[in-house]
């Protein structure tokens, strides 16, 4: 049943968000229906696909098993954030396209979570550490090949992101602020 | 990522080129716009009140408390709804077999839905149902497949009568006789367990009706031909007052997103209350209640031989547990009538097939839509065949694949393969494992103390679904065409469009279509813009069922830009005075090719047609749209008296090869190496082709490891949560080696036939064999 609101104030993605959220609100709930940030998304509500992952205080981790109560205070990455720049890509982001580590691109947000949070603690990491790492996100559509082959990809010395863009300027907001990553 | 080596490709500039997928930025950057970001002002939300029970009568509910709760606006029960709206159709002539969105009377399965609630938002919703009051009395039930079908079994559907809901047998050619005039013959039993596809999005639907024009605007995770034709029909609503919005991304499907009976509900919600209505499976809503478990069968197989290995026929007796209600379910034994024999020279088949219904979880369609399971029980037969003599598994199956010479090949059940070169690929494939090394690996691990094994499987996809197996399965339906249709216009500015009427869950249609429309047109495919359009602006589409995308979308592209095409060299042949025959047209540009500097470019082309009519050729129509309307190539005929029947113009071939080893002490199975070979004739898209391909492995590892829809005693489901229905990780899923060969189709625009996404779950064989 329902309980009087609270006030919370949570980093999202490099921004003080306050908002006023019922106590059982899960924070997957809080990223996309109070913040309208819907790149993070929900799969199984129990923390078994990792669709929901995002980056508490440069930790990965499943939304949908807190609520957004428990992170006040705290800082969040979400997919959104990821990109160096808005109207860019991260270099795993630009290998996830290179690679077609992707299909229907439903995990793909908790899964480019989890790369990002293995490539900033091991640079160059080997198969297994890659599987390892994304072993807590299923993904139904790729068998995890493509994936596999995009962190290795990304993770070359000397790649570049190759996928034509242009930063946009002046714009702020759900924008990667790599701060708030690494908090 | 290398670009393809047949020379079959040597005729395009962008099939089969390495290429980034057109959808891949919107996902990689959270931009993606699924069925639940759809915001719309004044959403409401439902929940739903399930059936505790396998089988029982509802004897009362008391919606009053859970009403009077603030901020819910609707308490809704199967009385009301069954009342207001036309039941969804079984699939097969059982008219007896209705189905509503909730349940009325009794509940048929635990988990079947009974009330819906309607709240301002979801956890309000959860609150209401929690208060609403339901008093059963149990009924007897009945779950075992093969008790299901005994007299006395207790009825699923009462009205209907006996539990078989669908049974025909089969003979095609004279099996008696084979039987008789073979040497020898072997009997089996294989089982398929109940798994599906299990998509990481569960089905969403969001409807919002408008008073003012009569106009149902559905935003759903679907993938379902014909869905807003029947989603009108069953609201008694006409057909042009549902808009479906195509442009939703799906996150998954398999063939399961079929949700009408979700919808349905939405739909009638959001018209009863004027507002937009949203029903968002929750995980445990979506396994037990969602209509998307998948095949359930028992096969007894005979399979007649000679002495040499020579296959002659085969008796097969298929039971298919669809559960306690009937949609496209029973279908799923009509697809293998077109590959029935696999890619193996049986010249006599029998095939009895039944549809049985119990206390369960409806099944629904399912990659594959049934060939998995039946390509699993000829593997298993093929092994046994050369355990039983004593034969060479790899030396029985050239013995019995079908020659690269013989075809186009008439199979027993009347469908014609298109083209193959089975034993080519199976050589490569054993070449690429390679045969020799993993059989010393396999040893080496035996040495260990390992069990370990090494498994083969040949086995046929057929693709480009056509409607034939609807008139086989009811002699009432005579459905005859699948078309699929695309539309691309040229704007004045020279820019390319192109619309298609379906949704997509990950094929990358758009990548697609606008491959196929820059490989014609001759423009970059990057520049080509591709959309998905609303059901009320679409042409026909019969949705990404039945693996035809490839061919039956990609050939109405293809369709579509040859007119326009066609229609840009007339005008230039018009304007620069000479025939249509002495003209090239190169990179969109048209010139005489005896005078290149005679030519008009493309962008001069585009202004004639948009904007000079004095220079248009007499009674052109101005602008430049054009669409093309593609019919099932070899497909029209209704099926013959026997049930002979031109199923699937492709077929597509694949051959695993597997080395495991299980742990005995830990139970733990461990796949050391995973070739599968493959051949689906020209890839438009390698990618994407891979992408399935690898991902169809790893269903295929999950339905033979891994998942299985369980059912207790009492009809309670076991497995309804992701800690219980276990899902294959990065950690379960080798590494995967794809082999490559291409035999185009002779049928399709381009030589494409579909990518084997789907039959691969003949994975399952090669384990059982340790």
């Amino acid at each position: 049943m329902p309980s009087p609101p609270v006030t919370i104030e949570i980093k999202v993605n490099g921004l003080l968000r306050a908002q006023m959220v019922e106590p059982r609100t899960t924070l997957v709930d809080f990223l996309r229906d109070h913040l309208g940030l819907t790149g993070t998304h929900v799969g199984c509500e129990h923390g078994v696909c990792g669709a929901c992952s995002i980056l508490l205080n440069g930790e990965p981790v499943r939304s949908c098993c807190m609520f957004a109560v428990q992170a006040n205070g705290m800082s969040v990455t979400t997919v959104e954030g990821l990109a160096p720049q808005r109207g860019c890509l991260s270099k795993i982001q630009d290998a996830f396209c290179e690679t077609h580590a992707l299909q229907c691109g439903y995990c793909t947000p908790g899964m480019l979570i989890a790369c990002h949070a293995l490539v900033q603690n091991t640079p160059q990491p080997d198969e297994a550490q890659i599987r390892e790492a994304i072993g807590g996100n299923l993904c139904r559509c790729t068998g995890y090949q493509q994936i596999v082959d995009a962190v290795k990809l990304a993770t070359t010395p000397g790649y570049q992101v190759k996928e034509k863009s242009e930063p946009i300027a002046g714009q702020p907001g759900q924008v990667a602020i790599k701060e708030a990553s690494n908090d | 990522m290398t670009d393809p080596k047949h020379p079959a490709y040597n005729a395009f500039k962008y099939i089969g080129r390495h290429r980034r997928a057109v959808e891949h930025r919107r996902f990689v950057t959270g931009q993606g716009h699924y069925a639940a970001d759809v915001a719309l002002p004044g959403l409401l939300h439902v929940a739903i009140v399930a059936s505790p029970y396998a089988s029982a009568r509802i004897v009362s509910i008391d919606t009053s408390t859970a009403l009077s709760m603030p901020g819910v606006h609707d308490v809704l029960t199967g009385e009301e709804l069954t009342a207001q709206i036309e039941p969804m159709l079984p699939g097969v002539d059982a008219p007896k077999v209705a189905r509503y969105p909730l349940a009325k009377g009794v509940v048929r399965y635990a988990g079947e839905w009974v009330v819906a609630v309607a709240a301002e938002t979801r956890a309000l919703a959860e609150d209401a149902a929690e208060m609403v009051m339901i008093e059963y009395e149990q009924t007897p039930h009945v779950i075992d497949t093969e008790g299901a079908m005994a007299e006395d079994a207790p009825r699923v559907h009462p009205d209907h009568g006996p539990n078989v809901i669908w049974h025909r047998k089969f003979t095609w050619g004279p099996v008696d006789e084979h039987f008789a005039g073979a040497k020898h013959q072997i009997n089996y039993r294989a089982r398929w367990a109940r798994s599906s596809t299990v998509p990481i999005e569960t089905f969403v639907a969001t409807c919002l009706w408008s008073d003012a024009t009569q106009i149902l605007d559905v935003w759903a995770s679907i993938q379902m031909p014909k869905y807003p034709d029947l989603l009108a029909k069953c609201l008694r609503i006409p057909g042009n007052s549902v808009r479906v919005h195509f442009d939703v991304d799906v996150g998954g499907s398999y063939g399961v997103k079929r949700g009408l009976k979700h919808s349905i509900l939405v739909g009638y919600l959001a018209k009863k209350l004027g507002r937009p209505v949203r029903f968002l499976e929750d995980r445990l809503e979506n396994m037990r209640g969602g209509d998307m478990q998948g095949p359930d069968r028992i096969f007894d197989v005979s399979l007649a031989f000679d002495g040499d290995g020579t296959i002659r026929s085969m008796r097969m007796r298929a039971v298919d547990d669809i559960g306690a209600y009937s949609g496209r379910s029973p279908l799923q034994l009509g697809k293998p009538v077109g590959a029935i024999v696999g890619p193996y020279r049986i010249a006599s088949v029998e095939y009895d097939a039944y549809s049985v219904m119990t206390n369960k979880t409806p099944q629904e369609a399912v990659r594959g839509f049934g060939q998995a399971p039946t390509n699993y029980a000829i593997e298993t037969g093929i092994d046994k065949v050369a355990r039983f003599l004593g034969m060479d598994r790899i030396a029985l199956r050239r013995k019995n694949l079908i020659g690269k010479d013989e075809f186009p090949y008439l199979i027993p059940s009347g469908t014609r393969y298109d083209s193959g070169d089975y034993e080519t690929v199976l050589n490569t494939s054993l070449s690429a494992a390679p045969f020799n090394a993993i059989e010393q690996q396999r040893d080496a691990l035996r040495a260990q103390g390992m069990l370990a094994g090494i498994g083969i499987s040949t086995c046929l996809e057929p693709s480009g679904g056509n409607s034939a197996f609807e008139p086989l399965f009811n002699a009432k339906n005579e459905t005859t065409t699948w078309m699929d249709s695309c539309l691309i216009r040229i704007d004045l500015n020279g820019a390319v469009t192109a619309l298609m009427g379906t949704s997509t869950s990950g094929q990358a249609h758009e990548t697609l279509v606008s491959t196929v429309v820059g490989e014609i047109l001759q423009k970059d495919p990057d520049s080509v813009r591709v959309l998905h359009a609303d059901s009320l602006n679409a042409l026909p589409s019969n949705s990404p069922v039945g693996s035809r995308m490839a061919i039956m979308l990609g050939g109405a592209a293809a369709g579509a830009a040859k007119i326009l095409k066609s229609k840009l060299l007339a005008i230039a042949a018009h304007n620069l005075g000479v025939n249509e025959d002495a003209l090239t047209y190169e990179d969109g540009n048209v010139f005489i090719q005896d005078e290149p500097a005679r030519r008009l470019e493309w962008d001069a082309l585009v202004e004639i047609a948009h904007r000079k009519y004095h220079r248009m050729p007499t009674g052109m129509e101005p602008g430049l749209q054009e669409k093309f309307c593609w019919e099932v190539p070899s497909g029209g005929q209704l099926p013959t008296e026997d049930g002979r029947v031109q199923m699937y113009p492709c077929h597509s071939f694949e051959c695993h090869v597997v080395l495991a080893s299980i742990d005995p002490d830990t139970g733990k199975t461990t796949l050391h190496r995973y070739v599968v070979g493959h051949d689906c004739g020209v890839m438009i898209s390698p990618d994407v082709v891979h992408g399935m391909t690898y991902g169809g492995v790893a269903h295929g590892l999950g339905a033979a490891l891994l998942e299985k829809f369980a059912y207790s005693d009492e009809g309670q489901l076991l497995s309804g949560t992701f800690m219980d229905y276990l899902l294959p990780s990065s950690e379960e899923v080798p590494s995967i080696t794809i082999v490559d060969h291409c035999t185009p189709s002779p049928l399709t625009a381009f030589g494409q036939k579909a990518p084997a996404k789907r039959a691969i779950w003949v994975v399952q064989r090669p384990l059982p064999a340790l």
